[in-house]
């Protein structure tokens, strides 16, 4: 406890970190809520000392209306049902994998691991070559495309009709099966190492009891290892989604800045994307009414998870 | 049903590679346990004891011997399908799982033609939960309940499928003493009730000696002794066993035998018959000293400690090789305080020669 007289220090000493978080985190959230009640308000505009009137939820109604905002909201709703399951339970499997074997255990965690510390834009280009269709290089004048992306290759190989995944006259369907591979594999190291992490600290004893128990393996790992799982479960599937929620960066990583195939740019924008390119028009307030918008999407969803995991999370 | 152990050997290899040393934590076990028998399998920590019971429980497997259940050999099947029921040191119940849920676990791997039904299930573990008195205890989970709760709500988890042979890990340890006290009753009871044969692991031989139908004492994993509790006090094969059992503990001394008498220091205590001259370990159980005016053994009182029906005598001798000697005599025979020194006669059935190198005992004739 701190003594009342003494009570100035203590703030003294919290001083720094609290003008730091009052500048740069409560002050722009402030703002942000100012902007977005504000009538198509800018910035540059303002600094050039126009005035702009309060409209109430004016930009959010704009915002909804606005070309492209159902399928941004779409785009992203898609990806988080698409991966955040997938990717907890292929990470679920991949981790009691991993956790079972003895020989080359340390050599697969490091290469498991290794998507989390490159770069997902650079790691993206990479992705889209491999799904490439690149055509002009190697095709006659009367045989344009040909695959050489290789994905298709091994599609071609077994014998497979290749896909037009992400070029010019790619499908929807097609555009998002790449997406949801490519954030599925970016969001497993992460899963991995927390639920190996948890995986190791379940007491052995638990395993050995089960074997008296005559229970078979798969109704230890639904009804043994699942639950006493469950806290980390909890965990990276309440952060899977907040973090598929503002999913851009991996977008951008395969599609470029276009935010869709060459042909249909901004077909797979998220809603992240949709406040860049609102703050890119400058109009700051249909960004914060966006904004807002997303981060009520994300409160309402973590509270959903928050109130299941209740119930199914034994700590 | 009858448990076989043949030569069983566990060698653990060693960690360190290079140092190459391995440490044997069980050699050639030989031992028939007979059906519906309470054993416990006594000794000090590391000498191999909880490593027989897992290499029964088929968790660990042995590096040779052979494991019987009845007439099958069992050495070969895994833990699933021997049958058994375990007790673990700190009970491992499913911390998730509610008491009920925990208890009917095993009922819900049962395949084939022993399949049960929910209701069945239900029946069958509020039925052991009975026998283990925790019937009012079920809803709760394993960390809203006692030591003692957990324990039993353990054995219940471990009874409810019937299994063949029971075996418990130090199943005690847990517990304070007053718990300790009563659920080795309730261990013993419960043992009566269900007839399934029983081994107990415990390194405190007070617990083992009160239960136990057989006692079997190890040390660095090699059996020492087998019989009855009371067998295996009063007629100790060697001295780690006598030193092992009995509280107080034996009092041990330095002796000689010569011409079919025993010297304790110059000090002749009594007549051996049928023992050759030589240099002998003996050792003397602290009930085995009676007070007596022409007592044979000399010993300068340090200490008298009053325990209510009898009396404490703390003494020394030379040739002593502990500290101390304690012997217990009946409190009527009023020592007096004063008294600086005391003169003992020994009860010859309480006294035990031992050879002096291989420790082994010297086998003499009472009267």
């Amino acid at each position: 406890m701190v003594n009342s007289k003494q009570g100035w220090k203590a703030w003294l000493y919290l001083a720094p970190a609290i003008v730091l978080l009052l500048i740069f985190t409560v002050w722009p959230i402030i703002n942000t809520v100012r902007m977005a009640f504000l009538d198509n308000y800018s910035g540059l505009r303002a600094a050039g000392g126009e005035k702009f009137a309060y409209i109430g939820f004016g930009n959010f109604a704009k915002v909804i209306e606005y070309r492209g905002f159902i399928s941004c909201l779409k785009n992203t709703v898609l990806l988080c049902v698409w991966t955040v399951p997938i990717s907890t339970i292929l990470a679920l499997l991949i981790a009691v994998a991993l956790n079972s074997i003895k020989v080359l255990k340390k050599a697969l965690q490091t290469i498991f691991f290794l998507p989390y510390v490159t770069n997902s834009i650079a790691i993206g280009m990479v992705f889209a070559a491999m799904f490439n269709i690149v055509g002009s290089f190697y095709g006659t004048e009367n045989e344009l495309i040909v695959t050489a992306g290789i994905i298709n290759n091994v599609i071609e190989f077994f014998g497979g009709e290749h896909v037009n995944w992400i070029n010019s006259g790619s499908s929807y369907e097609a555009n998002m099966f790449v997406m949801i591979v490519y954030i599925v594999w970016n969001a497993l190291p992460f899963k991995i190492l927390v639920l190996l992490g948890g995986l190791q600290s379940i007491n052995k004893q638990y395993y050995d009891a089960a074997k008296v128990d005559s229970a078979p393996r798969r109704r230890i790992f639904m009804r043994i290892t699942v639950p006493l799982l469950s806290p980390m479960l909890a965990y990276v599937i309440i952060t899977g989604f907040i973090g598929g929620f503002k999913e851009y960066t991996s977008i951008v990583g395969i599609f470029g800045e276009k935010m869709g195939p060459p042909d249909d740019a901004g077909r797979l924008n998220t809603m992240v994307g949709f406040i860049y390119d609102a703050l890119s028009a400058n109009n700051q307030g249909r960004a914060s009414a966006a904004a807002l918008i997303l981060f009520g999407i994300i409160l309402v969803v973590t509270m959903i998870n928050m109130h299941v995991s209740k119930k199914r999370v034994h700590y | 049903m009858k448990i076989v152990l043949k030569d069983l050997t566990k060698i653990f290899p060693s960690r360190n590679k290079k140092a190459g040393e391995e440490v044997v934590a069980v050699s050639n076990f030989n031992i028939t346990i007979p059906d519906g028998k309470l054993i416990g399998l006594l000794g000090p920590s590391g000498c191999g004891k909880s490593t027989t019971l897992y290499m029964i429980s088929g968790l660990q497997k042995p590096t040779s011997g052979r494991i019987f259940f009845g007439e099958n050999d069992v050495t070969e099947l895994s833990t699933e399908k021997r049958g058994i029921g375990l007790v673990f040191q700190n009970y491992a119940l499913y911390p998730h799982m509610t008491v009920k849920q925990n208890i009917m676990f095993p009922l819900d791997n049962l395949t084939g033609k022993d399949k049960m039904t929910k209701i069945q299930k239900l029946k069958r573990a509020y039925e052991t939960a009975k026998l283990v008195q925790i019937e009012d205890l079920m809803d709760r989970k394993p960390s809203e309940l006692s030591g003692g709760q957990q324990q039993r709500v353990a054995i219940a988890r471990a009874l409810v499928k019937m299994p063949r042979v029971l075996l418990l890990d130090e199943p005690l340890s847990n517990l304070d003493a007053r718990l300790r006290l009563q659920t080795r009753e309730e261990i013993r009871r419960i043992q009566k009730a269900t007839g399934i044969t029983t081994l107990f692991v415990t390194h405190d031989q007070d617990e083992a000696m009160s239960i136990s139908d057989m006692i079997v004492v190890m040390k660095q994993g090699v059996v020492q002794q087998v019989g009855k509790p009371q067998d295996v006090y009063d007629n100790p094969a060697n001295l780690f066993v006598a030193k092992f059992l009995g509280i107080p503990p034996i009092n041990v001394f330095e002796g000689e035998v010569r011409g079919e008498k025993l010297y304790i220091g110059n000090d002749c205590v009594m007549d051996v018959k049928g023992v050759s001259d030589c240099a002998v370990t003996v050792g003397i159980r602290p009930e085995g000293f009676i007070p007596s005016e022409n007592g044979g053994l000399a010993c300068n009182i340090s200490n008298i400690e009053v325990m209510g029906r009898d009396v404490s005598i703390v003494s020394t001798h030379a040739a002593s090789l502990n500290p101390v000697i304690r012997s217990i005599v009946n409190s009527d025979l009023n020592i007096s305080e004063e008294k600086t020194s005391i003169r003992y006669q020994l009860k010859p059935n309480k006294v035990f020669l031992f050879d002096k190198a291989i420790q082994e005992r010297i086998p003499f004739e009472v009267k």
